[in-house]
């Protein structure tokens, strides 16, 4: 069956206001030019998932003003620092905050991808991370003796939103090691995937190919973007553009010079 | 022998921290962590047969090939035996905070999160915490928040915890069994009066505190060469700045 293949606006109209989406960490392969597309549609009101954390993405859809609640283990722009957006607006108290630690985020897109209403996971007992956390319940093992275990309720987004190297005709995608993004498709209700090249044979023909791809079935619409990470990298592609997210991050300290940069990015793409 | 004028501060914590390394055959290492990557990179350079280190966000460094999960699976198999925490705030109980300073509804400041550290400090037998501030403003009493906790009650399954925590004054070693951090070595150029005076939390202090042994030639020599190299790749500005590398191409 042939994919849905769009543009990346015809992927971004695919994201409605509160819609719950998934998304990679920067080392990942992080959709950037498919969530310029998002804010420039000026979505509200969305759940963003970090599987597990976050990065400039979030940052950038939380600055636009289209994040109601953010769901993460953490957000970070690495060795650039401390997320501005996402900084002023936890002091503003205009985004509810479900912090998380990796392995629960994990575990709860586990159990989606599985079908299943939670998942046990070991550790986090005591932490204040627990107390605040109401689809999360410590209850006993039922196979031992006094052995309290945390159980992790299932996450199912409405969509995986992220970018790959490689994808074919009939929407199979390839994400190689990049198993994070495998995960979040099978756990998502459908996946929105940018990617590098969309080739027109079959990338389940080749066995060596096959074992890193996620199958069309999973993806519910597909839009080649080259540089569709930029201005983060892809492992094994392409570097980061450092100059370009130190510019991001010292343009973002100010509402104002966020919103400047913003502009300034949407006019270069439409150029 | 060496000479302190020409070691940095650096280059002592990376051979202290890989002497808690020694030998162990799976050491991982977290996000933003380029000193204990470093300490990591030394142990296995030293035991190159026994030693492997996974650097989350490496392309070089990182064997996993089933995601950002299989760090997690093989932590709670018993599969990781070393790994590394910091905290924007760490209590005399090892509690660490990661998330914010005040009411966490309304932080005065906000820090990126919790990570994986909630799980893997109760996974991983030797967690090392990592701290380059040592004032009462990061060595608290008590946490503004949990991300981790530093002790559980008897019956919740927990193989692992702190084991030492490392500073830019001096290592503390943590006793499981009373709670407690012990002052276990000061760096050079750095007092026990002073860190007494830069601690917010108890600690037990032995009558004797050794100095933190200096790195001998050899181990500079390596962490120069190999760690410094191998650095760069994750760690780039961090290797310009302490190590004067660029990038590998």
């Amino acid at each position: 069956m042939d994919a849905i293949r769009l543009d990346l606006e015809g992927l971004a109209a695919r994201v409605p206001d509160e819609a719950k989406i998934a998304l990679p960490p920067d080392y990942s392969y992080c959709a950037m030019a498919l969530v310029r597309a998002i804010i420039a549609r000026g979505v509200k009101g969305l759940h963003i998932i970090g599987v597990p954390a976050l990065g400039f993405q979030a940052d950038q859809l939380i600055g636009a003003g289209c994040v109601a609640t953010v769901e993460t283990a953490a957000v970070t722009l690495g060795e650039f620092g401390l997320a501005p957006r996402f900084g002023a607006a936890i002091k503003s108290a205009s985004i509810r905050m479900l912090d998380g630690t990796c392995p629960a985020i994990h575990a709860g897109l586990q159990a989606a991808e599985k079908g299943v209403p939670f998942m046990p996971l070991r550790g986090v007992i005591g932490s204040d991370l627990e107390k605040r956390r109401d689809d999360w319940i410590v209850a006993d093992n039922p196979f031992e003796e006094s052995d309290p275990i945390l159980m992790v309720k299932a996450i199912q987004p409405d969509f995986a939103v992220f970018h790959a190297p490689l994808a074919d005709r009939y929407g199979n995608v390839w994400v190689g090691v990049r198993r994070e993004l495998m995960l979040m498709a099978h756990a998502a209700k459908s996946s929105l995937v940018t990617a590098e090249k969309i080739v027109e044979g079959n990338l389940l023909d080749d066995p060596v190919r096959a074992a890193g791809t996620i199958p069309g079935l999973y993806v519910g619409a597909l839009a080649e973007a080259e540089n569709g990470a930029w201005p983060l990298g892809i492992p094994g592609g392409y570097d980061a553009d450092a100059a370009e997210l130190a510019r991001y991050v010292e343009m973002a300290r100010t509402e104002e010079g966020f919103a400047d940069y913003m502009a300034g990015n949407s006019k270069e793409a439409a150029e | 022998m060496s000479n302190l004028k020409d070691i940095r501060a650096e280059e002592i914590l990376i051979s202290a921290i890989a002497e808690m390394l020694d030998g162990l055959p799976h050491i991982a290492v977290g996000a933003s962590s380029p000193v204990p990557g470093a300490a990591a990179m030394l142990a296995r350079a030293r035991h190159p047969e026994k030693t492997r280190v996974s650097v989350l966000g490496s392309e070089k460094n990182n064997f996993f090939t089933d995601g950002g999960k299989e760090l997690f699976d093989c932590a709670g198999q018993g599969r990781i035996d070393a790994f590394f925490l910091g905290g924007a705030q760490i209590d005399g109980q090892a509690n660490i905070n990661l998330v914010s300073v005040g009411d966490p509804d309304r932080p005065k400041v906000r820090f990126p999160g919790s990570f994986g550290s909630a799980y893997m400090y109760f996974t991983v037998p030797r967690v090392i915490l990592f701290r380059l501030e040592h004032t009462p403003r990061t060595l608290v009493e008590k946490v503004d928040f949990i991300s981790a906790p530093g002790t559980s009650e008897p019956h919740v399954y927990r193989p692992g915890g702190p084991y030492a925590l490392i500073t830019d004054r001096c290592l503390f070693s943590f006793d499981r069994e009373k709670g407690v951090f012990r002052l276990a070595s000061v760096h050079p150029g750095h007092t026990v009066e002073e860190i007494r005076e830069q601690t917010g939390f108890e600690y037990d202090e032995p009558a004797e505190v050794p100095e933190t042994p200096l790195p001998d030639a050899e181990t500079l020599a390596v962490i120069r060469g190999s760690v410094a190299e191998q650095l760069a790749e994750i760690y780039p500005a961090f290797a310009a700045e302490v190590f004067g590398l660029g990038k590998a191409a």
